[in-house]
């Protein structure tokens, strides 16, 4: 193993101790429990985001704290889920009175922590929803699975909801908000080669030198096949053509009902994308893609999608949402409207995105 | 015969359980690392040390003892098995306040209360290759064995040989929960790590009965 650590149980904290001193006009970094807060939270009269994950997909959640998205994030330790005390401290230093959104990542251990820690809060007196994103094409089958992994359309959600919040959305239409960028927003992902978490010093899986895994997760779980390599053009067209194509995702997600005080089994289906769609793309490099690789793919992408009937109206290109050192990338597509395009256009200030202001 | 485990009993049953997660530390991890994501042993090890840290020595009242040791779980293990375990000792810890010591029947509902809680949390049933696989079949056989009138070690080992058995037959199981489901075909011929550590769990708790009928 060869990287830029110090101990490989520090990683987490390290970086997080580097984050607070590049970015003290915008976050503060908290420890025992660990949590990343927006420097202006807790906003009165203000919905406050909130989100979470392993450590290891850089910048995502803490990159994502500032101003016009995330008021506070939890990073576990690299590629583990975050404990329900770090969301509970989390929680109570950024809630504003409107409640807490948060935005839960589709992996077993996320979604049950992010769900004792909302029954946590909610015997704390702050009203809390989570919404689940499971945008991973790659995943056919709900049945058989824990379900579609989520992915790139975090960070859509992400910017959307946190503006949303700003212009003073309720806890409801948030929740509403999030959960119709997730079942408009999908993703699929290729790996060129694994990544090393550092604490177990090996490679997460082994890939010869001449072949890739299409539709790899992002902590290296498998794939729909492996093949050869191929050129940048094929593996978009493979990417592109699973995202375009995928039919009606119908599964059943935990969430809360006020109503009822409990957490109930919703059913809820995919929108498909169809001709005359307005696209917000993200393509994404998973930590070791050079930027020159993404913006090749994003050509590609540009063209098969004005090829579909479809144009991409907005695009972020880089890496947002990482897998430690991995070469691979990911493309997600979102079905915009114009609310979906006024909020994600507003003005964001983030370690890991910034514009507008 | 013993025929009741104390609180002392139930505060070693922890201690010894961190010992037994530090000793198979890099097993469980190993197991981890064939199907899902290779950190579940140093979860647990630092799961069990956190709640030996915590422990509050004096006390007397196992439903608290257990509540503790939930509350170290949950915040220090992570992943799935973090909230899994938590959430077992912590409804069996609102099932046995206020007891001082545990008959069989108290055993078989720590057992009961827990299953039921990790079963509503992980949303999962028997034969998915989770630690239920393990669990489910130990709490049938100590409530058999109960009901056949045997003492209280002589259920625990009942149960501790069926978890046993139940951790094995996880081998040829394809997951369908959890990060290994995505695995589908390949998670077979994989014993599955939350059962191992279950079994050990209960093993521990059984061997320190046996220990208890020795000394009588």
């Amino acid at each position: 193993m060869k990287k830029l650590i110090n101990d490989p149980e520090d990683v987490t904290r390290e970086q997080l101790e580097g984050l607070a001193l590049a970015h003290p006009d915008l976050l503060e970094v908290h420890f025992d429990p660990t949590f990343v807060k927006a420097r202006q939270a807790p906003e009165a009269g203000k919905v406050a985001i909130l989100s979470g994950g392993g450590s290891g997909h850089e910048p995502m959640h803490a990159g994502y704290v500032g101003r016009g998205m995330l008021d506070a994030a939890c990073p576990g330790q690299v590629f583990t889920s975050p404990t329900p005390d770090q969301m509970l401290e989390a929680g109570k230093a950024v809630a504003g009175g409107r409640g807490i959104l948060q935005i839960v990542k589709n992996y077993t251990g996320d979604v049950m922590n992010f769900q004792m820690a909302a029954d946590l809060l909610r015997e704390e007196g702050i009203a809390v929803r989570n919404i689940v994103i499971d945008d991973d094409v790659a995943v056919k089958d709900s049945t058989y699975t824990a379900g579609r992994r989520g992915t790139g359309t975090t960070v859509i959600a992400e910017k959307i909801c946190g503006a949303a919040a700003v212009a003073g959305y309720d806890l409801d239409r948030l929740a509403q908000l999030c959960r119709r960028v997730n079942l408009r927003g999908k993703s699929m992902g290729m790996a060129l080669t694994s990544c090393i978490v550092p604490q177990n010093g090996r490679p997460t899986f082994e890939i010869g030198e001449d072949e890739i895994e299409i539709g790899i997760g992002i902590h290296g779980e498998p794939g729909v096949e492996r093949i050869g390599i191929e050129t940048a053009d094929a593996i978009t067209e493979i990417l592109a053509g699973h995202i375009l194509d995928d039919g009606p995702y119908a599964r059943t997600l935990t969430e809360w009902d006020p109503d009822r005080d409990d957490w109930v089994e919703v059913e809820v289906v995919d929108e498909t994308l169809v001709k005359g769609d307005r696209l917000i793309a993200l393509v994404n490099g998973m930590g070791g893609t050079p930027l020159s690789e993404l913006y090749t793919v994003y050509a590609r992408l540009h063209a098969l999608v004005e090829a579909s009937g479809m144009s991409i109206v907005r695009r972020l290109i880089g890496p947002y949402m990482t897998s430690l050192e991995m070469q691979g990338i990911s493309i997600t597509l979102v079905k915009a409207d114009d609310e979906l395009l006024r909020l994600f256009d507003a003005p964001v200030h983030t370690a890991g995105l910034r514009w507008g202001c | 015969m013993l025929t009741v485990l104390t609180h002392r009993q139930v505060i070693v049953w922890i201690e010894r359980t961190a010992e037994v997660m530090k000793a198979n530390r890099d097993t469980l991890t190993e197991l981890d690392a064939a199907i899902g994501d290779a950190d579940h042993g140093n979860n647990m090890d630092r799961g069990y040390q956190a709640a030996v840290a915590k422990l509050p020595g004096d006390e007397t009242d196992v439903g608290a003892i257990l509540r503790s040791l939930s509350m170290a779980l949950i915040s220090k293990v992570g992943g799935a098995a973090g909230p899994l375990y938590g959430t077992f000792f912590l409804q069996a810890s609102n099932a046995l306040k206020g007891r001082t010591e545990l008959t069989e029947a108290d055993v078989e509902r720590l057992l009961e209360t827990g299953i039921d809680g990790v079963m509503m949390r992980g949303k999962a049933q028997a034969g998915e290759k989770t630690m239920l696989d393990a669990l489910i079949p130990a709490r049938d056989a100590f409530a058999t064995a109960r009901g056949r009138g045997a003492s209280l070690t002589d259920c625990l080992e009942a149960a501790t040989e069926a978890a046993g058995q139940g951790m094995r037959a996880t081998i040829p199981m394809i997951a369908t929960k959890g990060r290994a489901s995505y695995l589908g075909e390949r998670s077979r011929g994989h014993q599955d790590p939350g059962a191992t550590s279950s079994y050990l769990i209960l093993k521990t708790l059984t061997e320190i009965a046996q220990e208890g009928r020795t000394a009588s």
